[in-house]
């Protein structure tokens, strides 16, 4: 089948309910191997989703990490891994879909059908190499339209429970192997985000030049007398201690790296790749830091989002780079990583009176890694028309994102069954129905 | 068992060393003033009251209660009516203009009726920003003025304590015009009063029946159901029973949150009324389902409006509530894990005065747990607690609530500041965390330095030495009194002169109430 006969047959689909019929089980339904076809052999459907040339598995260092990246404002799904191939797409959103590819400012083809924002171009080499994946139509089962309700709840990783207090990313941290540093999980800020707090301990990097800077504890006029003050053996002591060696171990590797830099004449990116490079750079000389925890504002594009270009793509670009800046500072660690870019909802199918979209359902989750099987959509597409749509309205949600978060934890992170149960309670799912996201 | 012992001091004259050790160990604390079961001396008796009946001592405070004696302290404090407040701190008040507007005021100039939708987008963006801009800043000064400043201390720790328990959170858009009201109308004058009348003003209060979505609910089927009010909601019945009196396991099924929610629909907020300028609450009877109920096993005349007061009475004075209400005054006033027979106590009293909280706690303060030593300085204070105390031991005037709550934020504790209706928690296990920690320490420095934003208005340059000198170590140490222990002082007064005072604020002894 040639092209053009393979986009009429899309044409058609896209109007239907769904594009490509994959039938798996579970909440995570996906290609599997034998409908997966090599780009010269288009057989309908198969390759809407994507089918990376085979590759060896790469090594590293051997120390699984995990870097979350939390879109926070709910960004549109549906404008950053755009169904091109859908006249309906184009219908709902008369002035912010993206364009077809080819066309200015379009979207780069992924699939024949799906494409990606051209402002994330920075990623798409990772996509030829198979090291960039997304899961779309996922979520969170739960219906809240609240930014903060519905972050609250992947964070704690119990939608509709409000009792959780924990992070899940704070809980991963009770099965990973016994901790030999007190730098085993990093959040890039200085507020513990929900999704790191609980009895674990995580250590904040500041943002910006701010990182450098050092506070005052970090100084050793004061940590000398504040030192005697907390010798004692109780939690107080305990916990003093534990924060002032993360501390340390931390400015210690932050100031050499610094150092080289500025040994090397090389500018300090700016703004998110200036925190990314040196979050990247840290983990890939520390394989003790396991886990990293990023917010990136601005998503809540109501008002004038634009396409191909405007306020959405102007903060699409300097994710993109930051992300390609996380993955080329990890290096040989990028084999040993994945990250996960996630938002607490997607945004309405329909563009808005003003320009923008409302609150939505359904959005796309971004993988990236070494040794992911990239170069692929991954879930079930539920289709664009009016019954397929959540309420109505927005994109469904086929895939729940604890699916996702589960398979990355067990097949990544290297954690059992029975401690999934622990980390995501009240999901039976586990990670069961998702394929293997790895080689 | 002897084995073992022998192979680690395989001599004898290290037996006789260890048996030294132990009974001089033995006997210095039989004999120190830290004995386990030692009654606290009048002056530890005094830092005890300021530290829970108020948020920790002010310059004086320590002398002034031990001069009055505690007793009395107490019993002025359980009747704030009796105490006046300083014309400054009135005035301060008296100027935040957010503070004196009613909830309709607040509705129209903040609210939606304040969006011109003919305006530009960046008009409308900044219409939208006038309540966070101008009424957020105000309502945290109200709350931080009155908990550093007001002799009320236990009416001021009682207003948290309520409006933690029916928690708000000021992100949930309309919110966010009225909780400077809710504080001050719904929670305050009931602070130390009667619990089914605090119910009731909450119950009646916007803030709270919109936070809980009580105002879109209607009856199944009644003319009133349509469009956004068109269906029952659960939600704010839930939380009624679950988490603001009964409790999680205080014997409600289901059933009765749908009863509940079906006595309580039409309650809701009058968007016209308010443009009128009128009181926001209203009972939309063309909204209430009007079946035959029973709640918690009993059946409920219909009676329309007056079937929720009814339940609310029910729930006031309900035995699971008396002793939740106890258990959390017991977690907030004496130790994380509340005393089973201290409970009982406190909730017989409540039951037998009716839900009067001034005598419930009258009969807490009377406890042996409460005077207990064991429950002396063990408290880890709360980011909250922290924070306002270090601001009251130093003397720092608080001019700009926002690097106040921006700290409070930073420690995951900021004013009304928690998206969901349990509130916060007091215990250590809650806000006891290396990271934590360190920020309570970096702040004590900078509390200490006397250059703390803090303490200016916002916008004015940072003051000189002079003008603002750093915190005088000894007058801290003297308004702490026995809060920092002979030791910890002894280490603190080794240190550099310029170091003291942060070392005084970040030590671990004033990490603890």
């Amino acid at each position: 089948m040639n092209r053009r006969h393979f986009l009429r047959y899309l044409g058609a689909a896209g109007s239907g309910a769904i594009l490509v019929p994959i039938g798996l089980s579970g909440c995570a339904v996906v290609p599997t191997g034998d409908q997966t076809i090599s780009r010269s052999n288009h057989t309908p459907g198969k390759v809407a989703y994507g089918s990376p040339a085979p590759r060896a598995h790469a090594q590293g260092d051997g120390a699984p990490r995990m870097v979350v990246v939390f879109l926070r404002g709910a960004v549109d799904g549906l404008n950053v891994v755009v169904p091109h191939g859908d006249p309906l797409y184009y219908q709902a959103r008369p002035t912010i879909a993206v364009a077809r590819p080819g066309q200015a400012n379009g979207a780069l083809d992924l699939t024949g059908y799906f494409g990606l924002h051209p402002a994330l171009q920075p990623l798409m080499p990772y996509w030829e190499s198979g090291q960039l994946a997304f899961v779309h139509a996922s979520g969170s089962p739960d219906g809240s339209r609240s930014h903060f309700e519905a972050q609250d709840y992947m964070e704690t990783g119990t939608p509709g429970q409000h009792s959780t207090r924990d992070g899940w990313l704070n809980r991963v941290m009770d099965y990973l192997p016994p901790a030999e540093s007190p730098l085993q999980a990093i959040n890039v800020g200085s507020a513990t985000p929900r999704i790191l707090s609980g009895h674990n301990v995580a250590a904040n990097l500041q943002t910006g030049r701010d990182a450098t800077r050092p506070s005052m504890i970090d100084q050793p006029r004061w940590s000398q007398v504040f030192d005697p003050l907390y010798g004692g053996d109780d939690a107080l002591g305990k916990a003093y201690r534990d924060g002032m060696a993360a501390r340390k171990q931390l400015m210690a590797e932050i100031n050499s790296q610094e150092q080289q830099m500025a040994n090397n004449g090389a500018p300090l990116p700016n703004g998110l790749s200036m925190d990314t490079a040196r979050l990247g750079r840290l983990m890939r000389h520390d394989p003790r830091i396991r886990l990293a925890f990023l917010a990136v504002g601005g998503w809540d594009t109501h008002i004038g989002q634009g396409n191909g270009t405007g306020q959405l793509a102007g903060r699409l670009s300097p994710l993109a780079t930051g992300l390609a800046t996380l993955a080329r500072e990890l290096g040989p660690a990028f084999n040993d990583t994945v990250i996960v870019v996630m938002s607490e909802f997607g945004r309405t199918f329909k563009e808005n009176g003003n320009g923008g979209t409302d609150h939505g359902h359904g959005n796309a989750m971004w993988l990236m890694g070494g040794n992911l099987r990239g170069g692929k959509i991954y879930g079930q597409w539920p289709g664009l028309n009016q019954t397929a749509l959540n309420e109505g309205r927005d994109l469904a949600i086929t895939t729940d994102f604890r699916a996702v978060l589960c398979a990355l934890s067990e097949r990544h992170m290297r954690i059992s069954d029975q401690a999934l149960e622990k980390i995501f309670p009240q999901y039976a799912g586990g990670s069961k129905g998702m394929p293997d996201l790895f080689i | 068992m002897q084995a073992p012992f022998k192979q680690l001091f395989p001599s004898r004259s290290a037996w006789l060393m260890l048996a030294l050790v132990a009974c001089t160990l033995g006997q210095a604390q039989a004999a120190g003033p830290t004995s386990a079961s030692a009654p606290l001396s009048e002056q530890e008796r005094a830092l005890h009251v300021l530290n829970r009946l108020a948020y920790g001592p002010r310059p004086g405070d320590l002398e002034q209660v031990e001069r009055m004696g505690v007793k009395r302290y107490i019993d002025q404090q359980l009747h704030p009516e009796r105490i006046p407040l300083p014309d400054d701190l009135q005035a301060r008040l008296a100027a935040l203009p957010g503070l004196q507007m009613t909830p309709a005021q607040l509705f129209v100039d903040y609210g939606p009726p304040s969006f011109d939708r003919s305006a530009s987008k960046e008009e409308q963006q900044a219409a939208r920003q006038r309540a966070p801009r101008e009424l957020t800043p105000q309502f945290h000064m109200a709350r931080l003025l009155q908990a550093s400043e007001s002799p009320r201390q236990l009416e001021e720790v009682m207003t948290e304590f309520w409006a933690n328990h029916f928690n708000v959170f000021e992100g949930k858009e309309w919110v966010r015009y009225w909780v400077g009201d809710y504080e001050k109308n719904a929670i305050r004058p009931y602070a130390l009063g009667n619990f089914r009348d605090l119910l009731g003003a909450v119950a009646h209060h916007p803030a709270m029946l919109y936070y809980l979505d009580n105002w879109l609910s209607s009856g199944a089927g009644t003319p009133g159901a349509r469009g956004r009010f068109k269906g029952l909601n659960e939600n704010y019945a839930r939380e009624l029973m679950e988490l603001h009196t009964l409790g999680v396991n205080g014997g409600y099924q289901q059933a009765d949150v749908i009863t509940l929610a079906r006595i309580l629909s039409g309650w809701t907020i009058d968007v016209d009324a308010m443009k009128a300028g009128a009181s926001p609450f209203r009972f939309a009877a063309q909204r209430h389902d009007n079946g035959p109920k029973i709640f918690l096993g009993k059946p409920l005349q219909a009676s329309g409006y007056q079937e929720g007061e009814a339940a609310l009475d029910i729930l006031a004075n309900h035995p699971s509530t008396a002793r939740f209400i106890s258990t959390q005054l017991v977690e907030y006033f004496v130790a994380d894990q509340p005393d089973p027979a201290l409970v009982n106590k406190l909730a017989q009293k409540f039951l037998a005065s009716h839900g009067d909280i001034r005598a419930v706690l009258q009969t807490l303060f009377d406890s042996p747990q409460f005077w207990a030593r064991s429950n002396y300085q063990t408290q880890f204070k709360t980011p909250y607690q922290f924070v306002v105390s270090a601001l009251r031991a130093g003397d720092i005037p608080v001019r700009n609530a926002k690097p106040v709550n921006g700290e409070l934020g930073q420690f995951g504790m900021p004013l009304y500041g928690w998206l969901t209706p349990e509130g916060y928690k007091y215990s250590q296990a809650a806000w006891l965390n290396p990271g934590a920690l360190l920020r309570r320490i970096n702040l004590a420095g900078n509390l200490a330095s006397g250059k703390s934003p803090i303490a200016r208005v916002e916008g004015a340059p940072a003051p000189s030495n002079t003008e603002a000198p750093p915190l005088d170590a000894a007058a801290l140490l003297r308004t702490l009194g026995p809060a920092i222990t002979p030791a910890t002082a002894a280490q603190i007064n080794a240190a550099l002169e310029n170091q003291r005072a942060g070392l005084i604020l970040g030590s671990p002894d004033f990490m603890k109430r």
